[in-house]
């Protein structure tokens, strides 16, 4: 044993995917101790949603999980909705499905992409991106945004598709598939990738369970848990598709079934466009102002990072009495010393990239 | 006289790995970019080719950061001694048929054991930064320059072998065309100890951008960075043109102005294929790095030095 060195990761650092810092003791390169410090990117957005109406605290969920935002729109509508009793119309539901099912493909090439830039791959970064920047354009011609959309409200959807805008869509789901296939090749069929990535951070299915990862985290340990068909919501029941699992939990396995869960995705999105009918975006008769009555709900989707659930509580004035947000990133980021010993600095880094957290979520 | 004559060939080489850094970095620029489906520089000059003319005054004028806890004399001057010994290790390549800088009958040595003082230099300069990135990338670069080298000068002693001769003209006079399938193995092998040599990737774990920010010249700004940078295009261009004239026949079928020509592609086709192999390829870890030093590169140069020993004795 030498003596141990105290190194500094960020909070402004090429690869801790926002502003994270963790504290690393090190033993000559072999990390002994790894302790994450969150709260940098620390807003009370939970806070300020209690003092803004109903419909205000959409644009503060898009700043939640930033690479997501329309998952955090949904789940906090969902929750909206289930307190305030509003029905969402069928075609507005699809709507969700296919802009979230967009927004994971968006989200998860982010995070392989990370995944090869964290290991030195930069090229497979690009091609991740110029996929991602895909869907930022469907998403820029939907909603005029390609970051923070405030797309989903309370009662639907805030437009219908422009015009044409399912033939892109349709021409982008065309293309992905083959897309992965080739990104497949270039990273995970590398044998430097493969060294690096195999066996490196390994989470067993009853760890996942136990400190509650979800998401791609836990089902790359083999954790058979998707709440898309487990515990459906929405319109899923009517699509067919597989949820893709890990068989060793390593960062490996986390990293590369997001790529088959884009493919899935891209099945969801060809089924909804199929099934979707003209009709209503926006539940009508909704009051300018909601106020629902006294009493709490909580509502959770399958975000691309987990089960992202939120809590809210009113007394009848339109304003939330509380917001509390369950953050699936804040969940899989406190597996990170558990995995982190015993491995080196930069499997460090790999395994922090494979947890793919996104610090707006996590510090809120 | 002769004081002068070498002072001449400093200012010829430093110009020479100034420039061929300047042509170095675009054509990465544009390799890279193309190979990630972009376009890379194409605004200043044709093919964007100026815009190096452009980042360089922009170097220039950086403000010269020197860290408040830095060892400040060494951390200043060490940057001049990782440049150096790679500028002076450029003397001794044969650039064509009968001409090279310096004539000297340890070419091949001088070749391969200068820029070795780099190694000291990057040390000195990781230390002096007084950054824990930094110092663990300095360490990380000495485990890996002084391994890498075994593979390396093994891989040019089958060549030294086949020529029976260490000074470089020699060696280019007698080569044949039927030792570049001999010797295949030995320039692979010459070709990933040289990536590894100058720190690039897939063997850029000293600098490694996602774990250690810049390793041992995380804390260095302007033109000392510069100089950091120009050592590495200065020890790619080096290696591709030892590695052309030694392995590919220098200037061979031509000789005189032509062989400079024909050296100069042949040492850009190496180049390229080591911007390729760095754009493509994720980063090894230092223990998977190492190991394939001693375990793959080593034992398997000492198999081909045997093989062409065995020919030797046949012929």
């Amino acid at each position: 044993m030498t003596e141990q060195t105290i190194v500094n990761i960020g909070p402004s650092h090429p690869s801790t995917h926002g502003v994270c810092r963790v504290v690393v003791t090190l033993d000559g390169e072999i990390v002994t101790h790894a302790e994450p410090i969150i709260g940098h990117l620390h807003r009370g957005i939970e806070k300020m949603a209690e003092n803004r109406t109903y419909l205000q605290v959409v644009p503060l969920t898009d700043r939640l999980d930033y690479v997501g935002s329309m998952y955090a729109n949904w789940a906090y509508c969902r929750a909206v909705e289930r307190l305030a009793g509003i029905r969402v119309p069928e075609r507005a539901e699809y709507i969700r499905v296919i802009v979230c099912e967009l927004q994971r493909i968006a989200s998860h090439m982010m995070g392989i992409g990370s995944t090869g830039a964290d290991t030195g791959a930069f090229t497979a970064f690009m091609y991740a991106f110029a996929q991602r920047d895909h869907v930022v354009e469907l998403f820029e011609a939907l909603c005029g945004a390609r970051l923070t959309y405030n797309y989903v409200r309370p009662g639907g959807v805030s437009m219908d598709l422009p015009e044409g805008w399912v033939e892109q869509c349709r021409a982008f789901t065309a293309q992905h598939p083959s897309a992965m296939l080739e990104l497949d090749r270039l990273l995970f069929g590398n044998v430097i990738a493969r060294a690096r990535l195999k066996g490196v951070g390994v989470l067993s299915a009853d760890d996942a369970v136990a400190w509650g990862a979800s998401g791609p985290t836990a089902r790359g340990s083999g954790v058979d848990w998707d709440l898309r068909r487990d515990d459906p919501y929405s319109v899923y029941p009517r699509f067919d598709f597989q949820v893709p699992l890990g068989e060793n939990g390593d960062s490996y396995d986390r990293a590369r079934i997001r790529l088959w869960e884009c493919v899935e995705s891209c099945k969801i999105i060809d089924q909804a466009l199929d099934q979707l009918e003209p009709g209503l975006v926006k539940a009508e008769g909704l009051p300018r102002l909601l106020a629902p009555r006294p009493g709490d709900a909580y509502d959770h989707i399958e975000s691309a990072r987990g089960s992202l659930g939120v809590y809210l509580v009113s007394d009848g004035t339109p304003r939330p009495y509380r917001m509390k947000v369950r953050s699936p990133a804040f969940c899989n980021l406190a597996l990170l010393p558990l995995l982190a010993e015993g491995h080196t600095l930069s499997d460090l880094v790999v395994i922090l990239g494979s947890l793919d957290p996104v610090f707006g979520e996590v510090d809120r | 006289m002769t004081l002068l004559w070498g002072f001449l060939w400093g200012v010829a080489a430093v110009a020479t790995i100034a420039g061929g850094a300047i042509l170095g970095v675009w054509w990465e620029r544009k390799v890279s970019a193309r190979i990630q489906m972009r376009y890379g520089p194409q605004q200043i000059g044709p093919f964007g080719s100026l815009q190096m003319i452009a980042d360089v005054p922009k170097l220039l004028f950086k403000e010269d950061i020197v860290p408040a806890l830095a060892d400040k004399a060494i951390f200043k001057y060490a940057p001049l001694f990782v440049f150096g010994p790679v500028a002076v290790s450029m003397v001794v390549i044969p650039f064509t048929a009968g001409w090279a800088p310096l004539d000297t009958s340890v070419g091949v040595l001088f070749f391969l054991a200068v820029p070795s003082i780099e190694v000291i230099a990057i040390l000195l300069s990781s230390w002096a930064s007084h950054n824990t990135l930094s110092t663990l990338g300095g360490l990380r670069a000495t485990a890996q320059m002084i391994s890498y080298e075994v593979p390396r000068s093994l891989a040019v002693l089958a060549i030294v072998l086949l020529a029976g001769s260490l000074r470089p003209l020699d060696v280019v006079a007698a080569w044949r065309w039927w030792w570049m399938p001999l010797t295949f193995v030995a320039f692979v092998i010459y070709f990933i100890a040289s990536i590894a040599e100058m720190n690039r990737g897939p063997f850029d774990i000293p600098e490694a951008e996602s774990e250690l920010v810049a390793g041992y010249f995380a804390d260095y700004s302007g033109m000392r960075w510069a100089s950091f940078m120009m050592a590495e295009y200065g020890a790619m261009i080096a290696a591709s043109l030892f590695g052309a004239a030694l392995f590919f026949g220098g200037g061979w079928p031509f000789g005189g102005a032509l062989g400079v020509v024909v050296l100069v592609v042949k040492a850009v086709l190496i180049m390229t294929a080591i911007m390729w192999v760095k754009w493509t390829f994720p980063r090894l870890r230092q223990d998977q790095l190492m190991s394939f030093c001693w375990k793959v590169l080593t034992p398997l140069a000492l198999v081909q030095l045997v093989v062409i020993g065995v020919v030797l004795a046949w012929l």
